[in-house]
């Protein structure tokens, strides 16, 4: 039995008891603790995506009971690498934050190093959980850490937008127990591969769909999709800005993940999972079409950026549904790559907002000039967020579209094209104020130091990176989580 | 002077009840096994002591855990929790597996010892929280 699965989960859950401690002694203390213990956990990923790589998925039933009466924690070549990716970005998170000052005082950064490092363990939970409740028990765990990091946020208004995160947020979390709870009467299991054998005897039954629906809805409501993203615009913008790269990109990576492995990995998209897989194409183009339009009337960057992430995971609910081998790869690619591009353009809206006070278009005005750097990385992400060859960003589109011709899927198909162009509409916006409009007159310009820095051009080399290796990345990673994904149904 | 709080009766009442409380929050601590309770209704009750002096005595109640105790109250709670399954794991058992640790006890025994472990972590953990809470609850807006 291989303790790596319960080990991703288990050790930053132990870590982030000792930073309120240590933040008595020493706040830099506290920091270096949850960075060791976020590095610990993206080698024991690695360790993971390796060994599941090499023999298979990995299991581990807790407290030896086995499945499907225990508990237990699985790890697949799917789960293993978005656990790669996950705790990859919070490194690059902290590492982001490092300099990042704080007048919050010790005991608040003590709590603030702790929420994080359990935000990490929820998320990490969520992908090694083998049944849905406990699945479940790692969504709130997650939840809860972000509600609480986005109340930590510096303005005032980070109180009211973590209410309503909270409100949305519990609501979304109540669906999916809900739903589950329909699951449970039919089939008497949570454990997934139990459900799994035990689906197609209820695959037609009209409770099976409620329960389905309800538990996406949840899930849906938590990434968040058009129309249940009202709370994410004013979480995104209030919450503190050093944790935005990891918050924006990590969280609806693993909200899809749980989607996907509950609908096509678990049920085979036989019946009723099915036609909710179906359903989710026109919440998926709606959401594309929405989140690019809402993006377009915003005026503060970050808002801006949340709403082209609702656009851009509205581009995985379509791929979902289209389902084929290439707009499968084209989704998770396209998780991959909005993930890493995500948190770079937060990495650089975060260092303006830093550095001004505020993260207006304005405030971007003549960039440029007076910050290369910063100026390039949010180029070069934004760029491949359009899906300029041969950046990241035009590769998850360009399967994606292929999936969409393979099936015949016209609305689809013109969505997709289109969601490029809508991308570059809002981001020309930005490049045009950084590279063309003169700088306004200086409040304070601290340099960034090469904490903040490092972090954030990784991400954007990576960004151009990541397209140019697209297929030999495809072949050895993304083509095993699809058919690790889909049971090799697909 | 402790008393500009509550008055002679309530701190009179509070004395008498506490020591009660204590050992019930124990009692239910320790046979969480064959009947109701166990460490997290153990945690509550003993948390509702300290509240009960707070309550009756106000900031100073001249006993029981200080805010910061009560932190490292929860969090050794939570530690004991996690080191037992880091333990086992180290014994060669599955994470939290309670069987793998090598006491002198029948594998049922064993078990039990370690649940009995297990359950005074969730039980300090459990008061420690009820403590931070409340203290949040009474704390000056800032």
């Amino acid at each position: 039995m291989n303790a790596l699965p319960v080990l991703i989960v288990a050790t930053p859950l132990a870590a982030a008891l000792v930073p309120p401690l240590l933040a008595l002694a020493s706040v830099r203390a506290a920091k270096a603790w949850s960075l060791a213990a976020q590095a610990l956990c993206l080698a024991l990923s690695i360790a993971a995506l390796r060994a599941v790589l090499a023999g298979g998925p990995l299991r581990h039933a807790l407290g030896g009971w086995p499945a499907p009466w225990g508990i237990e924690c699985v790890l697949d070549a799917f789960s293993a690498a978005l656990a790669v990716l996950v705790a990859g970005l919070a490194v690059l998170t902290t590492v982001y934050a490092w300099d990042w000052e704080d007048r919050r005082g010790p005991v608040r950064e003590g709590a603030f190093q702790s929420l994080f490092l359990l935000l990490l363990a929820g998320l990490l939970g969520m992908l090694a959980a083998g049944d849905l409740f406990n699945l479940y028990v790692f969504l709130e765990i997650a939840s809860l850490s972000s509600y609480a990091l986005v109340a930590a946020g510096p303005g005032r208004e980070a109180p009211l937008a973590a209410f309503r995160y909270l409100i949305l947020g519990g609501a979304g979390a109540t669906f999916w127990v809900l739903g589950l709870g329909y699951l449970y009467a039919l089939t008497g299991t949570l454990n997934m591969a139990d459900l799994s054998s035990r689906w197609p005897a209820i695959s037609a039954s009209p409770a099976a769909a409620a329960g389905l629906g309800l538990m996406v809805a949840g899930l849906a409501l938590k990434m968040p999709v058009f129309p249940l993203h009202g709370w994410q615009p004013g979480a995104y913008a209030a919450s503190p800005p050093q944790l935005m790269p990891f918050i924006a990109s990590a969280g609806s990576k693993v909200m899809a993940y749980a989607i996907f492995r509950l609908l096509a990995g678990t049920l085979g998209s036989e019946g009723q999972a099915g036609r909710v897989l179906e359903a989710l194409a026109p919440v998926g183009l709606l959401s594309v079409a929405a989140g690019s339009m809402l993006a377009l009337t915003q005026t503060d960057v970050r808002r801006m950026l949340a709403y082209s992430s609702v656009a851009q995971l509205g581009l995985l609910f379509v791929g979902f549904s289209l389902g084929g081998r290439w707009a499968v790869i084209g989704v998770f690619w396209h998780m991959l790559a909005h993930a890493v591009l995500k948190s770079c353009l937060f990495m650089a809206a975060g260092s303006v907002a830093r550095r001004r006070g505020s993260c207006e278009i304005d405030d971007f005005a003549g960039l440029g000039r007076t910050a290369p750097l910063t100026a390039f990385c949010f180029a070069s992400a934004g760029l491949a967020l359009i899906g300029l060859p041969p950046a990241a960003g035009f590769f998850g589109k360009w399967y994606l579209l292929r999936g969409a011709l393979d099936a015949g899927a016209w609305v689809s198909l013109s969505v997709v094209a289109a969601s490029g162009l809508m991308t570059a509409l809002y981001v020309f916006r930005l490049l045009e104020r950084m590279y063309l409009a003169p700088p306004p007159e200086s409040k304070r310009v601290e340099p960034m130091g090469p904490w903040g820095a490092a972090p954030m051009l990784a991400l954007a080399v990576a960004a151009i990176l990541l397209g140019v290796f697209n297929q030999p990345l495809i072949a050895a990673f993304i083509e095993p989580a699809r058919l690790a994904a889909t049971g090799g149904r697909g | 002077m402790r008393l500009r709080f509550g008055s002679a009766i309530l701190d009179t009442g509070a004395r008498v009840l506490i020591p009660f409380i204590l050992i019930f929050g124990l009692y239910v601590l320790f046979h969480g096994h064959d009947s109701p309770g166990g460490g997290f209704q153990a945690g509550v009750i003993l948390a509702t002591a300290w509240i009960l002096l707070r309550l009756v005595r106000g900031n100073d109640p001249g006993w029981g855990p200080e805010a910061r105790g009560a932190l490292v109250m929860a969090i050794s709670g939570v530690a004991i929790y996690a080191g037992t399954g880091f333990g086992a794991l180290a014994f060669g058992g599955a994470f939290l597996d309670y069987a793998a640790f090598p006491l002198p006890l029948p594998p049922a025994g064993t078990r039990a010892a370690a649940t009995f472990v297990v359950e005074s972590g969730v039980g300090l953990a459990v008061a420690g929280v009820m403590l931070i809470i409340y203290e949040a609850l009474i704390a000056p807006e800032s």
